[in-house]
């Protein structure tokens, strides 16, 4: 769980990749519409937290910061917050998220093998992203779905029973662009981690 | 539409009764998180358009109308086609032109998209008629099926918000407090605290504002009746919120909901917005001095916030760290005032108890644990989903009745009730009553009702290093017993799971299992040891098999099971070879197979892929 020193080594490792993304324009605006959206008040700390994450996909350094100050609150207190609770990252998350539920139902239901197999085809643990930015690999501990578990949500749709042997073709699923195959962006050969 | 006073509401309800009954024949379509993985939504627009593209929306059915979870979600996404009652399951968009054409049109049944029965193998019309839904007292759940949730007047049009009236026009606080007690409702969170002298406690306690909090943060892996009853019905919950605060003398209400349940949030949020319009939440409540209104703050993952204090603390835009109690919330909650946790199914039996009356309401369960229960029966079951049924139904019926046995006719090793916080019921006592008080003699307890059901090929210890592995991760590790005595206990567990433990490893297990029990501040850290405690009482024995023989009786456990073929039984049919991730099994075509060890990862595909029981695991 987050300490506080694990966070401050957190505010080092992305601040590097964040100045980056601080080129992107109006992000300040949008940090202070979320603040406002709260009026500034420290309690909503955590919505803000997600309003911020929901645009960025992350929680970039340069917007902690900024909301650090405005809501004078200090920075380790935030990243405290954020480490601690599982929702927030701190890393930028692939362009495609594939969430694996590990929990009790699912867990009977052998989710774990599915997991693995996830980890084969994309080379990455849980909570890692490929080298190419495509995939970043999640568990859960329960969607409520249970029902028909084991579940994997990728990119916010859900599959419902799960087998590793489906693993590889949602994957492949994925990258020609959803269920219904359209919005193609890539071809199957392009992404290394699959071509085991 | 801001209804100024209680005759308002009942004119509202009156004409909204009228208008439904001139109705024609109607659609649901379950709209609830597991029809929707499904694709429910695709169906709904099925609907819609097949309809209106044959203009059959003015003369024959009157509207196609999206409903809260029914609780069977295994079988979604499920249709109902009203009056008839006739219920399709599994429907796809492409059934959906016949649906209108035989079904719509001419109140014909289409057999192959009815439920059958797993025992008696006919088929079912109604869902009335399905021993699943049958079977149970829906009085949480009831409305479900039927009920628009983002429509505040479909709940009015059924009576919904005519309890919040009552209290207000009839009922001083303190005769609801009475009420309330008199009815026998425990808290449905799991501890089973009765929840009328939580009231009491808040209303007594000294200082203001006073707050009311739905906790549904459900963080119980397995457990969704939570979801399905703020998801499919939130009105309820939020007029019970609205009553209790009443009774307490609270001004402002949240519901800490879980952000893994999106459908859920975005539901409550639409329903508090509605409820303000209609003069329902706001100040001056339907013209009366009560003013009340409501928050809703998402959860950000993290179990241990479904404790009361670390909810607060939450609440509060911090970390969801425990605090000691006492001071209990009742006393120093939110911002340091009197605050009252309830759980959402808890907010939902109180608009029943005021509508119905205490006397009603008492007369359902045992003489300790009254009115109703929802479980979420899951695992090794036939019929996944969620079962409401009186307090002190036998377990039995349950899982055999409802449930339907297991599937693939494997016989039943025992129940998981309550989460990380509960226990193992053998399948040696099915047959007792479940209610609060016995599932503790068992060792077990409540918790949110989630119900697991394992069969021989669970492992109890795998079960065992599951929950603690999951408390591990959960622990907000202020307490160093239970973030270092979870982890020394997973560790011995590991262990035993791979087969290098010994008898002394056991003694000290449970040793630690004592120490963590009693020497944490909150409630994770006390239930922590439970599973290891209640599969060490019922299975013992596999725990032994594992440690002196070497061996996993379940099969599950990695390091003690190894995969071959049995090259009587293999066709040479290649799908294991096939289907293998790791390339390790060959073989000719139509020729036994093998499977190389040395590449093996036991994964277990080719055991689950081989239909001819050819692959062995042992
Ligand atoms: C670690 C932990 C997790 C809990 N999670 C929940 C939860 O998800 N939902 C819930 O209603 N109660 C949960 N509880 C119980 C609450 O602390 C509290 O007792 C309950 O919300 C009170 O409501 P009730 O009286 O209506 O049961 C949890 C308790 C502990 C110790
Ligand atoms: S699937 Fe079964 S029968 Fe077919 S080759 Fe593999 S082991 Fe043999
Ligand atoms: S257990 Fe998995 S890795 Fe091993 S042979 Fe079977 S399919 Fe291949
Ligand atoms: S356990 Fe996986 S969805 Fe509930
Ligand atoms: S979501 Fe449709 S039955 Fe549960």
């Amino acid at each position: 769980m987050g300490s506080e020193s694990d966070a401050t080594a957190q505010v080092k490792k992305v601040s590097v990749k964040d100045e980056l993304a601080g080129e992107m324009k109006g992000w300040k605006n949008f940090v202070d519409g979320v603040i406002d959206r709260y009026q500034g008040e420290r309690r909503w700390l955590i919505n803000m937290l997600f309003d911020i994450q929901s645009e960025f996909r992350y929680l970039p350094h340069f917007a902690l910061e900024h909301l650090a100050k405005r809501l004078e609150v200090s920075l380790s207190e935030i990243y405290g917050i954020a480490t601690f609770y599982k929702a927030f990252t701190l890393k930028p998350r692939g362009k495609h998220v594939v969430t694996v539920c590990l929990g009790t139902a699912c867990h009977v239901r052998k989710s774990l093998a599915v997991l693995e197999e996830f980890q084969r085809a994309l080379g990455i643990e849980p909570g890692e992203t490929t080298n190419d930015g495509e995939f970043t690999l999640e568990t859960v501990n329960c969607l409520g779905c249970c029902a028909k578990g084991p579940i994997v949500v990728v990119d916010g749709e859900y599959h419902g029973n799960m087998t590793p042997s489906r693993v590889r073709s949602v994957l492949k699923e994925v990258i020609r662009g959803g269920r219904d195959g359209t919005e193609k962006y890539r071809g199957a050969g392009d992404t290394p981690a699959l071509a085991s | 539409m801001v209804l100024k006073n209680i005759g308002e509401l009942e004119t509202l309800q009156r004409s909204l009764r009228n208008e439904h009954s001139e109705k024609k024949k109607w659609v649901a379509v379950c709209a609830g998180t597991g029809c929707l993985a499904s694709g429910a939504e695709s169906v709904f627009a099925a609907f819609e358009k097949e309809l209106k593209e044959r203009g059959l929306k003015k003369t024959h059915v009157s509207m196609v109308k999206p409903t809260g979870c029914r609780g069977f979600c295994e079988r979604g996404p499920h249709i109902v086609i009203y009056p008839e009652e006739i219920s399709y399951q599994k429907v796809m968009p492409q059934d959906v032109p016949e649906i209108v054409e035989k079904s719509v049109k001419k109140s014909e049944v289409i057999e192959r998209l009815l439920y059958t029965d797993p025992v008696t193998g006919e088929k079912v019309v109604r869902d009335t008629e399905i021993p699943f839904y049958k079977l149970q007292t829906r009085l949480i759940l009831g409305m479900n099926p039927t009920l628009d949730p983002s429509s505040i007047q479909d709940y009015i049009s059924r009576g919904g918000y005519s309890a919040l009236a009552k209290v207000l026009n009839k009922m001083s606080p303190e005769m609801v407090i009475e009420e309330i007690k008199r009815s026998g409702l425990r808290g449905r969170g799991g501890a089973g605290f009765p929840t009328g002298i939580k009231w009491e406690t808040t209303r007594r306690a000294r200082g203001g504002p006073k707050y009311v909090v739905c906790n549904a943060d459900e963080g119980d892996p397995g457990a969704f009746m939570n979801r399905s009853t703020l998801e499919g019905n939130p009105h309820s919950v939020l007029e019970g919120m609205a009553i209790g605060a009443y009774a307490i003398g609270a001004s402002e209400g949240i519901v800490y909901v879980r952000n893994e349940y999106p459908l859920a949030v975005k539901n409550v949020e639409n329903a508090v917005r509605q409820a303000r319009e209609y003069g329902l939440l706001g100040k001056n409540i339907l013209g009366s001095n009560f003013s009340f209104d409501v928050s809703v703050v998402r959860g950000a993952g993290a179990f241990v916030c479904g404790e009361e204090t670390a909810l607060i603390a939450s609440v509060e835009g911090k970390k969801g760290v425990p605090r000691q109690r006492p001071p209990y919330p009742s006393e120093e909650g939110l911002w340091g005032r009197p605050t009252n946790i309830n759980n959402v199914e808890t907010w939902a039996n109180v608009p029943l108890i005021i509508n119905r009356g205490a006397d009603w309401y008492s007369k359902l369960g045992t003489p300790g644990s009254k009115g109703t229960k929802v479980f979420a029966l899951v695992g090794k079951i036939n019929n996944t989903g969620l079962v409401e049924v009186p307090m002190g139904t036998t377990l039995s019926k349950i899982i055999y009745e409802i449930g339907g046995g297991l599937p693939g006719g494997k016989k039943l090793k025992g129940v998981q009730i309550g989460g990380p916080s509960g226990g193992i019921i053998p399948a040696d006592k099915v047959n007792v009553p479940i209610d609060y008080d016995s599932l503790k003699e068992l060792g077990a307890m409540m918790g949110s009702g989630g119900m697991v059901v394992m069969d021989e090929d669970t492992c109890m210890v795998d079960i065992a290093k599951y929950f603690l592995k999951f408390l591990l991760e959960e622990s907000c590790g202020k307490c160093t017993t239970c973030r270092e005595g979870i982890e020394r206990m997973l560790e011995l567990v590991t262990k035993i799971t791979e087969g290098e433990a010994t008898e002394a490893d056991l003694s000290l297990l449970e040793e630690l299992a004592g120490i963590v029990r009693d020497t944490t501040m909150c409630g994770l850290g006390n239930t922590a040891p439970n599973p290891v405690l209640s599969t060490l009482r019922y299975f013992r024995e596999e725990y032994l098999a594992h440690i002196k023989e070497k061996k996993c009786p379940a099969g599950v456990c990695k390091a003690l099971i190894r995969f071959s073929i049995e090259p009587d039984k293999c066709t040479g049919c290649g799908a294991c070879a096939k289907a293998c991730p790791q390339g390790a099994i060959s073989g000719e075509k139509k020729k036994p197979h093998a499977i190389s060890l040395e590449k093996c990862i036991k994964c277990g595909i080719c055991y689950t892929t081989c239909k001819f029981g050819a692959v062995r695991r042992g």
